[in-house]
């Protein structure tokens, strides 16, 4: 009993920690379109190069520019991009993965292989691929991180359809003549979500690391767009006089990856325990 | 045998793929190659000879069937940008040649420090049974994951260069000038390469070796008197060894491709700044071979992993 009392708060603390941390950024990052504590461009040659107080959080930066707000609007692009990115791959991979899982054949077979290709390959080097034929910017960025991330959720999709496919409700369902389309969607769909929210929360992870990779490599996200990465990569060449700068960027990303993984074994472990 | 041709066949299938896609996905770019070359300002007769002597007025299918013929062949073409003195331009065999020993250095290097570090930490933490270190093991290896790679190169370079000053940053020396030189301001990148390795590999070998301990075969060696150590050494780590083979030959891949980034970090002149650098000038021919050459290194290492874990798992042919 002692023993599942603290599994018990084990899990809990997992999804809380991690609602917390990933809540936190997403709350700063949506706020920085409204409200920054101050202006993100705004310059001042007094103010270069001071170290984190309690007037500039995180210091300010060669340019004398308050690196906390900057840092707020990283965090915003940052979740956009990365939520665009989930949203295309995410929902290409339920639409490819049911069809290919359920129906199977000719179709599946041409579409495994491709998946299997495309997983075994890193996934920077895909994304610097389509970078490199569709040019950099925000909107590429999304394209092709999303492309990307695709067959990773077509991968867990398809099993998941594979599994259910036969099962007895399904052949029920059939039997009472429900249109495939509804069959596929509302009857085996639903029965998938606990196996999806976790690669979902991955998949969140993997984009923000490869959206701040790219920027960070100048093929990213392109300025007047803040973004951690780029941040990161402008503050490298003050690291000895102004270590904070490339700091506060960095933790920031490391602080939202944590965050997400926290909460992906937190929902694992979660929808464990229902099973 | 049957398996082994089997594998052979999909493999220069994939790579067949691998190449079309890598040439054809450059040819339908927007923008003109020509254009890039020689600007604007070009006279038309100028452009068409350029066209000519770079064989873009064939049909792309001509084209591909001349690169790949070449390729084999081991002629890898011409950087449009590079230039090797005033009339040549570089053979991307040559850019590539001397760029490729520094990435693999590195990622030598690197795979070095994983295996050395991450090996025995996977053992001593799945033979602890100390709460604290499960759980501050459990928090230090989910937080080394969580760093990306490039914020890990300038935290090393920090730590290393600025606070401790074991190293200068950008003070690389080629390996061909001094190779001991090198290879020590190469420990750097391969430590921030290793580092989350590192923890992936331990988490891994530690769970294998947890899954397996609950086997009959322990029950067996403990009930015939066998020590702890003895089990976890001889029975245990040899059999939770067999998916960390694979496992590792998935980071040789991952290495291979992480060193894009890292390489960015510590200013390395090795093919992924090669690379990212060709990507921002639109360099084809040598994005190209990169590309290929890249695929076929994660690929190969895929092949051989495959192999690799028949040889020493028989019970896996059998089956």
């Amino acid at each position: 009993m002692k023993k599942f009392g603290a599994w018990f708060q084990k899990q809990n603390m997992y999804l809380l920690v991690g609602l917390l941390m990933t809540g936190l950024a997403v709350v700063l990052g949506i706020l920085s379109f409204f409200w920054t504590p101050y202006g993100t461009t705004t310059m001042s040659v007094a103010e270069r190069f001071h170290a984190p107080s309690l007037r500039h959080l995180f210091g300010t930066d060669n340019f004398g520019r308050d690196i906390f707000s900057r840092v707020m609007q990283g965090i915003g692009t940052t979740v956009i991009v990365s939520s665009l990115i989930v949203l295309i791959s995410a929902s290409a991979g339920i639409l490819i993965g049911a069809v290919t899982g359920y129906f199977g054949g000719i179709l599946d077979e041409v579409i495994m292989r491709i998946t299997d290709a495309v997983n075994a390959f890193p996934s920077i080097l895909l994304a610097l691929v389509v970078i490199s034929i569709l040019g950099s910017g925000k909107q590429n960025v999304v394209l092709s991180l999303g492309i990307v991330f695709t067959p990773s959720y077509v991968r867990i999709v398809r099993s998941e359809f594979i599994r259910l496919r036969d099962s007895d409700f399904v052949c029920r369902a059939r039997l009472m003549g429900v249109s495939k389309l509804r069959i596929l969607f509302i009857h085996i769909l639903p029965n998938i979500w606990s196996v999806f929210w976790v690669s979902v929360t991955i998949g969140f992870n993997n984009a923000i690391l490869a959206e701040s990779g790219m920027s960070y490599l100048g093929i990213g996200v392109q300025p007047p767009d803040a973004s951690l990465g780029k941040m990161l990569s402008d503050a490298q060449g003050y690291l000895g006089r102004a270590p904070w700068y490339a700091l506060a960027p960095g933790l920031t990303i490391v602080w939202i990856v944590l965050g997400f993984s926290l909460l992906s074994e937190g929902v694992r472990r979660k929808e464990e325990k229902k099973k | 045998m049957k398996y082994l041709v089997k594998k052979i066949v999909t493999l220069i299938m994939t790579l067949f793929l691998v190449s079309v896609l890598a040439f054809l996905a450059f040819q339908i770019i927007p923008g003109d190659v020509v254009t890039s070359i020689l600007g604007t300002e070009a006279t038309p007769e100028r452009e068409e000879a350029l066209r000519k002597e770079l064989g873009l007025d064939q049909p792309p299918v001509v084209r591909y069937v001349r690169w790949a013929g070449n390729v084999l062949k081991g002629d890898f073409g011409e950087s449009y940008r590079y230039s090797k003195n005033m009339n040549q331009m570089m053979p991307v065999a040559e850019l590539i040649g001397d760029k490729l020993p520094v990435t693999l250095l590195l990622a030598a290097l690197s795979m070095l420090i994983i295996i050395v570090i991450a090996i025995p930490l996977g053992v001593f933490w799945a033979r602890s049974k100390s709460k604290i270190l499960d759980v501050s093991l459990n928090m230090g290896t989910q937080t080394a994951m969580a760093i990306p790679s490039f914020f890990l190169g300038v935290l090393v370079t920090y730590l290393f260069g600025f606070v401790l000053k074991w190293f200068a940053p950008g003070s690389y020396v080629s390996f061909r000038d001094d190779l001991w030189g090198c290879i020590r301001y190469l420990i750097f990148p391969a430590i921030s390469v290793a580092i989350p390795k590192i923890a992936m590999t331990a988490r891994f070998l530690r769970n294998s070796m947890l899954t397996e301990r609950s086997s009959d075969y322990v029950r067996t060696a403990f009930s015939k008197g066998a020590s702890e150590r003895r089990v976890s050494y001889v029975h245990v780590l040899r059999n939770a060894m067999m998916p960390v083979v694979t496992f590792l030959g998935m980071i040789i891949a991952e290495i291979v491709a992480g060193s894009i980034v890292v390489e960015q970090v510590f200013s390395l002149p090795g093919i992924g700044k090669l690379l990212i650098s060709s990507i921002s000038t639109r360099d084809f021919p040598v994005v190209e071979i990169l590309i290929l050459y890249i695929t076929f290194v994660v690929i190969f290492v895929y092949f051989l992993v495959d192999i690799l874990y028949r040889v020493i798992d028989p019970r896996i042919s059998s089956k």
